[in-house]
């Protein structure tokens, strides 16, 4: 019981904000209740259980990406007005067609969970693996195991993007 | 209903308070010890030595009036120093005084983490401040300390993760009575890691040789430019709870935290007299005195050797004592 009106309000809180992000006029305000949204995303986490992913969520996410974000919206000149779009319903147009294909895909993922209605994988490998100060260890043991070659290859994209990142700015400097 | 909720709460009022008085008298060290470098007096007015000037800084600054400039983002401007002390702290919550659980908050399995996570939170204080200031001298800072503390932070947190493997957890309690256990503090065996993380740690806080987000030469003041009165002491009561974080994790990390010197040697059981959390604390005033040290003494780093420091050779390094460290880890 507890535990539901705990859901229901933090989803409620993650919605809401999620909405204000995008209706925010002040792109720094944006940023400011993206951060907020990321806390109670990582309160979500820590009624899960995992505390490891809720504090990796405000480091990595609250902690460094939305920095950078900040940093690249306060160079850029945020004194101009909106600009007026010339034909705005075709905009609206487009904007209800991009909200029908995100509210299809979400109904066809929960559909097909639904359907496939299987326990979930954390459930699976909390079996084998004793629980000792917490999931870190387990998270640790899983990642560099059965998922392997997701990780390895995760990394190299990173790795990849970040040598782009490195040519692109490079080659504009010389 | 009385262990869940009042001692904690008790617990939490406790060291808050604790917390900021000892920055209102870490102001007053600062200023007497650098004014004793500099072979001064510092403040004598004041009471005895100038003992009560701890007291008469926060009343002058609660006193002061308090100004938002015409043209600033009101609430990013009343959030920025909000964002930059809360987080500040609450890190303490997980900072263990003691082996007994009287001694701490809390003991969270993934404490060290935590830590790091809320001081990434602590630099929306400085950028949002300069930002909502609208103001160039505390924009041009604010870009320089987002540039400065996100590119520390990757070396900071690359030496700790070096230490996690060492100890073999990321709980502060156990990563202290890890050192007990291995019977010899891990600064000595870990001398790169303690160097790497005290100069990150100087870093982190805008200390000097690192200060350029507030060189008041070059910026009249910094990204606190535009605050006055209660809010300017929001963000300096933060930059010196940040010192003393920084400090503890260096205790507790490298130290042995709250444990008396040589704590598996029978002779020297009498020093067990002295209570662990005094020891805590003592061995925190000798890193807070370093820190001021070298504030007295250091010149202040330029812009593009501050970066090239961070990312040539800071990073570089870290990133090798962590390799070196795992590898000696399997081969043990």
């Amino acid at each position: 019981m507890v535990e539901a009106i705990a859901f229901y309000t933090l989803a409620a809180l993650i919605l809401g904000l999620a909405i204000l992000v995008i209706t925010a006029r002040s792109a720094v305000h944006s940023a400011l209740f993206l951060v907020v949204d990321f806390f109670f995303v990582a309160v979500m986490y820590v009624s899960l259980g995992a505390e490891f992913v809720a504090v990796i969520q405000i480091l990595v996410y609250a902690g460094g990406i939305v920095v950078l974000y900040l940093f690249v919206v306060m160079l850029v000149s945020l004194k101009r007005e909106p600009e007026q779009h010339a034909d705005t319903r075709r905009l609206k147009f487009q904007g209800m067609l991009l909200a029908g294909v995100v509210l299809l895909e979400l109904v066809g993922i929960g559909a097909y969970a639904a359907a496939r209605d299987s326990a979930p994988v954390v459930a699976r490998v909390a079996v084998d693996i004793p629980v000792q100060g917490g999931n870190t260890e387990q998270l640790g043991w899983v990642l560099y195991t059965d998922y392997l070659i997701p990780f390895e290859l995760a990394s190299i994209l990173l790795l990849v993007a970040m040598v782009g990142a490195i040519v692109l700015a490079k080659r504009s400097l010389d | 209903m009385i262990d869940t909720i009042v001692t904690p709460l008790l617990k939490i009022a406790i060291l808050l308070n604790a917390v900021l008085v000892a920055v209102t008298f870490l102001v007053l060290m600062e200023r007497k010890v650098i004014a004793w470098t500099q072979s001064r007096l510092g403040p004598m007015r004041v009471g005895p030595h100038g003992i009560l000037q701890a007291l008469a800084d926060p009343i002058k600054l609660i006193l002061k009036e308090d100004i938002t400039p015409a043209k600033a983002d009101k609430w990013v401007f009343t959030l920025a120093p909000i964002m930059s002390l809360v987080p500040a702290l609450v890190v303490f919550a997980v900072i263990p005084f003691g082996a007994d659980p009287l001694y701490y908050v809390s003991d969270i399995n993934v404490g060290l983490l935590f830590i790091i996570s809320m001081t990434s939170i602590g630099v929306y204080g400085i950028i949002l401040g300069g930002w909502a200031s609208n103001s160039k001298y505390p924009l041009l800072a604010s870009l320089r300390a987002s540039a400065q503390l996100v590119s520390y932070e990757i070396a900071v947190t690359m030496t700790l993760v070096s230490m996690i493997v060492t100890a073999g957890s990321l709980s502060l309690v156990e990563i202290v009575e890890a050192q007990r256990e291995a019977g010899v503090w891990f600064g000595f065996i870990q001398p790169v890691a303690l160097g790497l993380i005290f100069i990150g740690g100087l870093a982190e806080t805008n200390r000097v040789p690192f200060d350029l987000p507030e060189a008041e030469t070059e910026l009249t003041g910094g990204f606190h430019t535009e605050y006055s009165g209660m809010r300017f002491s929001l963000f300096f009561l933060a930059e010196y709870a940040n010192i003393i974080v920084i400090s503890a994790i260096v205790v507790i990390m490298f130290f042995g935290g709250w444990m008396r010197p040589f704590p598996n040697v029978e002779v020297l059981s009498f020093l067990d007299l002295i209570p662990s959390w005094i020891w805590f604390v003592m061995k925190i005033f000798v890193f807070l005195y370093v820190f001021i040290w070298i504030r007295a003494t250091f010149p202040r780093y330029r812009y593009d050797q501050l970066m090239g420091l961070g990312w040539k050779v800071l990073m570089p390094i870290a990133i090798g004592n962590l390799v070196v460290t795992a590898i000696v880890k399997v081969l043990l």
